[in-house]
């Protein structure tokens, strides 16, 4: 009867261990999570937590019917600090040593913090249900918000800042939020959405220092403006949780490097999810950071590190490499965004208007690299199972 | 019962979406072969509707996060949804949908 172990239990890895049962695993399973919680759901931390609407329990990943169907022993609050690929030793946080035959790395990313600022009580980075009950309470008292970086993370925050009645400004290195990875003419509808809701955009700057003693009063910035804040959270992209594995034998670059069966370089040691750097189809190595990459990788992971632990070859089995899907709620609309476009494609109207609803296509050479709606939910499905179709012959 | 519309009305392979002052909650119905089924028509996880998802033989797909639910059960098949839809017994006379209305009385919520 073998072991497995499930290292994180975010969303990945808590549909990882799913996955293993649901194929068959009827071993050992342990799961090993950092924090002391139950699993929880993340998406909702920037915006119905912060909010006030949702409490820990509304997020919950798994309830007592699924953990008893889930079968395992969980290791919560404890962290995995090293791998030994030869004797297959997890050594863990509290000093204990599991031997497993198998294991899941879905250890994730933490957030990027500001380097070389001094560290203050009202910077914040949002990622944990820890990270979202400190923040929201410091939303509870009136004060200047200021938001460094206008991902979606930050856009999410600024949103729900601004919900509750802050005065919020977003920092932006570029000329404007997600401009990079969605060209212009998505990234002034975003920037429309902020400034129509009274959050201005600070662009093409970024900050050089944090003024205050406990608490921030304000940030500095690279143009030499100071800007006035109480609250600053910092939204500034994820950093791969993979200095565990140093040593291991499991290659890393930026992510654990997986092929397109979230196979790591050692043998029985699989990745999924955010921490995961796959290389798809194509030869390209994507490391993605979106929800739904973290709900769908693990089946792939699961059967393979399922077929390896038989003696079979997980070439066999469905890769990995799904069309990318990622969602995001600021202020009132919804945004969807599907494929993979790169910020230079060229953005084209299907329906609506880029001053309301719409569902907006991005092409390259005549084929669709990409859909983007806001408010539109169902001529985007509609669209993205079309791209669906020629993503998987392409 | 109350009478929602005409089996005519349904076109196969969509979901339509009936949402009247009369009813406690916007439903949801779908006809798959000779049989229509009847579900609520807002998604377990958050605000959307299903009606605008995409209907994959007896399973409708959420528009916002993919869920999936069974409209014979209710039941979705991965998250972000956790908790499964409401289901309505329909009843088809003379051509004409009814759904029972002590089944579509609003409810509390499960949270």
């Amino acid at each position: 009867m073998s072991t497995i172990a499930v290292v994180g239990v975010g969303l990945a890895g808590v549909r990882a261990g799913e996955a293993l049962r649901a194929q068959g695993h009827d071993g050992r399973l342990v799961m090993i999570g950092e924090e002391a919680v139950e699993p929880y759901d993340r998406p909702p931390l920037s915006k119905q937590v912060l909010l006030g609407t949702y409490e820990a329990c509304d997020i919950a990943l798994t309830d007592t019917a699924s953990r008893a169907e889930l079968d395992a022993e969980w290791l919560l609050g404890t962290r995995a600090t090293a791998f030994d690929p030869v004797t297959r030793h997890l050594t863990l946080s509290d000093g204990q040593s599991l031997h497993a035959e198998g294991v899941v790395i879905a250890t994730g990313a933490r957030a990027r913090t500001l380097s070389g600022v001094p560290e203050l009580d009202s910077v914040h980075t949002l990622r944990t249900l820890d990270d979202a009950r400190r923040l929201r309470d410091d939303l509870s008292r009136p004060g200047r918000v200021a938001v460094v970086g206008g991902g979606f993370i930050g856009a999410e925050v600024a949103s729900a800042a601004r919900a509750l009645g802050h005065e919020v400004t977003i920092v932006e290195f570029e000329q404007m939020p997600l401009l990079r990875q969605l060209g212009s003419a998505a990234a002034g509808v975003l920037r429309r959405l902020h400034t129509d809701h009274g959050v201005p955009l600070v662009t093409g700057v970024s900050v050089t220092g944090l003024v205050g003693r406990d608490r921030v009063q304000a940030v500095s910035l690279s143009d030499g403006r100071s800007l006035p804040a109480d609250v600053v959270v910092v939204g500034i992209g994820a950093v791969p949780n993979t200095e565990w594995l140093a040593g291991s034998g499991v290659a890393l670059d930026n992510g654990v490097l997986t092929d397109e069966w979230c196979r790591t370089t050692v043998p029985g040691v699989v990745a999924a999810g955010d921490v995961a750097a796959y290389r798809c189809r194509g030869g390209r190595r994507l490391r993605i950071e979106h929800w739904t990459n973290a709900r769908d990788m693990p089946a792939t992971a699961a059967r393979s590190l399922l077929a390896t632990l038989r003696g079979e070859d997980p070439v066999e089995q469905p890769a990995h490499d799904p069309l990318p899907y990622v969602w995001s709620d600021q202020y009132d609309s919804h945004l969807q965004i599907a494929g993979r476009p790169d910020a230079d494609d060229a953005l084209e109207l299907v329906s609506g208007s880029f001053d309301s609803g719409f569902v907006a296509v991005y092409r390259r050479d005549g084929a669709v690299t990409g859909v983007l709606a806001v408010d539109s939910p169902k001529e985007f499905g509609r669209l993205r199972r079309e791209l669906r179709g020629t993503w998987a012959t392409r | 019962m109350i009478q929602l519309c005409s089996v005519e009305e349904l076109t196969p392979g969509t979901v339509t979406r009936i949402a009247r002052p009369d009813l406690p909650a916007p439903l949801a119905l779908v006809k798959v072969g000779d049989r229509v089924f009847c579900i609520d028509d807002t998604c377990s996880h958050e605000t959307a509707s299903l009606s605008d998802g995409w209907l994959d033989g007896h399973e409708v797909e959420c528009p916002l996060h993919e869920s999936r639910f069974d409209v014979r059960t209710g039941r979705p098949d991965c998250p972000p949804a956790r908790r499964s839809i409401r289901t309505h017994a329909v009843r088809l006379v003379d051509g004409i949908v009814y759904v029972e209305e002590s089944s579509v009385a609003a409810e509390e919520p499960a949270r």
